[in-house]
């Protein structure tokens, strides 16, 4: 069997956590195979620590992902990458908000779709299922800001050299 | 959300959704995390579905429901099944026509609780058959598995979901929904309803045989799934843990039960002949191992270690070779806190100034026992706030009496708060008491729900309000005040420290929305006046 695809998402309530890896898990269905996403919401929206975990392949098992076991960590805030970082694999990668050029993300709150972007380079899900899912989870008014959005972490991702965990 | 298509949903929704197209004519219950999303999600997909003021009347409308005939879901946090738990021990001694599932959403772990407790113990206690899902997809099936078991036994039924259920996405594959349902009516049937001693005790005979049919149900075609591994070690598991356990030991044989009350006793006997080593994964306590040693059954359970907190596959992978040697700590995250602007803020920060002594309650106030306020002395349960207050008063010396505040929110106070209020009018202590309502017009801690005192129904229609300051006088509370916290020429702390001062009973509400549900009353009171004016533009026209 395929290897079990294991994602984390972390931040702070507030920042997109978990609409990022609800479009990540959408992708992933979206492209055909088995998914689990598990979150712990009860005090999201308290300002504390927010974490999601999204796993796929042929066949998905229990829906969170053990400690020292993902092939990604995103961190949208540069505060949680220390406290998630028992979380990834050696040879994981690692995508936080440095990726990307400074000033170079217009609006603040497309920072989750911008560094799923970058995610997208790591990943084997085809482009049009990322555009789908994230549109599937925005406002129509907030289509195009955040295509720029993916684009620009995307372009950024290949462009610079991904952090891997040793 | 579409309804008929296979989709990724999260347990919650799979349970609204299931309740949508077993034909659920009115979901009722009190919102908790992580139980709040299923009412919400089969309101929006256009079930009928109403808050109640708690759990215990929730439950006694369902019921209702069910006598008359239709289908009824009344969901609720775990803690929620304590305050329902009086009608639900006799209601499993009635018949109900309508089916009658009751969601209870259990959490492990308290990523949003004050206890993590193990309502599986309610199964065999209440005597309710219970069904434990793995996943979304289980979750959709066993509610309708859940109607048809109530039904055809006229017996209410247990659907015990964890944290890790309600919120994980997982894929669903619905099913055609169901069309051929009898509309209620009423039938007089005293003897299965009316629970005196003449008529109760020949129902209890009744309980008893009921479980014993389903138990052989059960065994021969109950929700059991059998992965034949090697004869070594052989799994027995139930709910979330089935899966971590299937991915921490994929060599093993796994019997993994969705009806976990009544037991299928003779399939885990069989099972267990058929295994050198029989291992029990259950999360939080040993229920599960428990019956089956209490059957003659040799099964060994998790180290007492793994009795806390929710188990994950790295935990199942320690119990399977007996590692008690300490976890690994996680990292601290940053704590959640009171948001920037929110009311409470500065009531917290006016009780720690006068040294208040603070029996606090359920709910984004509790936030205030940590810093900068650290402003909270107690915090138990719904309501608790006021009967606490009370016993502190009762007994402490009078210079520490006299400092004794009651802090509850608006949704708590309505939840449980009403008998408090009661309890001070009538033993009142000789320093009086303070209770402070913290109303800030919404249940908040929970995800902004409605609740009797908004004046706004689940789906932020307009209904009756109820006026806790008419309730007070009423009830002959001395002094009742209110200040808007938005008032600027009031001093909270000064009103504060003034009722203090009397040896009289007093409630003091503060009153301003909440930060994050402000927009939205905002919006839902401009939408209302829209729809009234329509109405009369309407009426004017008919005339």
């Amino acid at each position: 069997m395929e290897k079990v695809k294991n994602i984390v998402i972390a931040g702070l309530g507030g920042q997109g956590v978990l609409t990022a890896s609800d479009m990540l898990a959408e992708a992933a269905f979206r492209a055909g195979f088995d998914v689990k996403k598990s979150e712990l919401h009860g005090m999201s929206q308290r300002g504390g620590s927010v974490s999601s975990d999204v796993r796929y392949g042929e066949q998905v098992l229990s829906p969170m992902v053990p400690a020292g076991e993902a092939d990604v960590l995103l961190v949208l805030e540069a505060t949680q990458i220390e406290i998630n970082r028992p979380m990834l694999r050696t040879g994981g990668v690692l995508i936080d908000p440095g990726l990307l050029p400074e000033g170079a993300l217009k609006n603040k709150k497309s920072l989750n779709v911008a560094l799923l972007g970058a995610v997208s380079t790591v990943l084997d899900i085809p482009q049009e299922h990322w555009m789908a899912a994230i549109y599937a989870n925005l406002a129509e008014k907030l289509h195009k800001v955040n295509d720029q959005a993916f684009a620009l972490g995307r372009e950024a991702a290949l462009k610079g050299s991904i952090a891997r965990h040793h | 959300m579409t309804t008929a298509e296979r989709q990724l949903l999260s347990g919650d929704d799979a349970v609204a959704l299931a309740a949508l197209h077993a034909g659920v004519r009115l979901g009722t219950g009190y919102p908790g995390t992580p139980s709040t999303e299923i009412l919400e999600t089969f309101d929006r997909l256009g079930g009928r579905a109403q808050w109640s003021p708690n759990e215990k009347v929730a439950l006694e409308v369902a019921l209702g429901v069910a006598f008359a005939g239709a289908r009824t879901l009344v969901t609720m946090k775990h803690v929620g099944l304590n305050v329902a738990a009086d009608p639900l021990f006799t209601a499993t001694y009635t018949d109900v026509e309508g089916g009658l599932v009751i969601v209870s959403a259990d959490d492990p772990g308290m990523a949003s609780s004050q206890n993590e407790q193990d309502n599986r113990h309610y199964s065999r206690a209440a005597a309710i058959p219970t069904l434990e899902p793995i996943d979304s997809q289980q979750a959709y099936d066993f509610t309708f598995l859940a109607f048809e078991i109530s039904e055809r036994w006229k017996i209410p039924v247990l659907l015990r979901i964890t944290t890790r259920v309600c919120h994980s996405k997982t894929i669903v594959e619905p099913r055609a929904p169901v069309s051929d349902l009898a509309d209620p009516s009423f039938e007089r049937k005293i003897p299965t309803r009316v629970m005196i001693p003449a008529y109760a005790k020949p129902a209890h005979h009744r309980l008893r045989a009921k479980l014993a049919e389903i138990a052989a149900w059960n065994e021969a075609e109950g929700p059991i799934r059998l992965d034949v591994g090697n004869a070594e070690l052989g799994v027995i598991s139930t709910g979330i843990c089935a899966v971590h356990a299937r991915e921490a030991a994929p060599e093993a044989s796994h019997l993994t039960l969705g009806m976990t009350y009544p037991l299928p006793m003779e399939r885990i006997r069989a099972f267990a002949e058929g295994v050198e080593r029989l291992l029990v994964i259950d999360e939080g306590d040993p229920v599960l191992v428990d019956a089956l040693r209490a059957a003659g059954i040799a099964a060994e359970g998790k180290p007492e270690m793994y009795r806390f907190g929710e188990l994950d596959v790295a935990r199942v992978r320690r119990i399977l070779v007996g590692d008690t040697s300490p976890e690994p700590v996680p990292p601290k995250g940053k704590p959640p806190e009171l948001c920037q602007g929110c009311a409470h803020r500065e009531v917290f920060q006016a009780l720690g100034e006068l040294g208040c002594i603070v029996s606090g309650d359920i709910g984004c106030y509790t936030l205030g026992v940590l810093p900068p306020f650290s402003a909270m002395d107690t915090c138990v349960c719904m309501g608790a706030s006021i009967g606490v207050g009370l016993g502190l008063r009762h007994v402490l010396p009078e210079d520490q009496a006299r400092r004794v505040v009651s802090v509850i929110g608006d949704s708590t106070f309505v939840h449980s708060g009403l008998t408090g209020i009661a309890e001070m009018v009538y033993n009142p202590p000789a320093t009086g008491h303070l209770v402070m309502i913290l109303d800030n017009g919404t249940t908040a801690m929970t995800g902004l729900q409605e609740h009797p005192g908004t004046g706004r129904l689940l789906d932020h229609s307009t209904t009756n309000k109820l006026s806790f300051e008419g309730i007070a006088r009423a009830m002959g509370v001395q002094n009742v005040q209110v200040v808007e916290t938005t008032d600027k020429s009031v001093s909270l702390k000064d009103v504060i420290a003034e009722l203090l001062a009397k040896p009289e009973t007093s409630l003091l509400i503060t009153r301003q929305p909440c930060v994050l549900a402000a927009p939205k009353i905002r919006f839902y009171d401009k939408a209302a006046a829209e729809s009234a004016r329509g109405q009369t533009c309407s009426a004017d026209i008919a005339d």
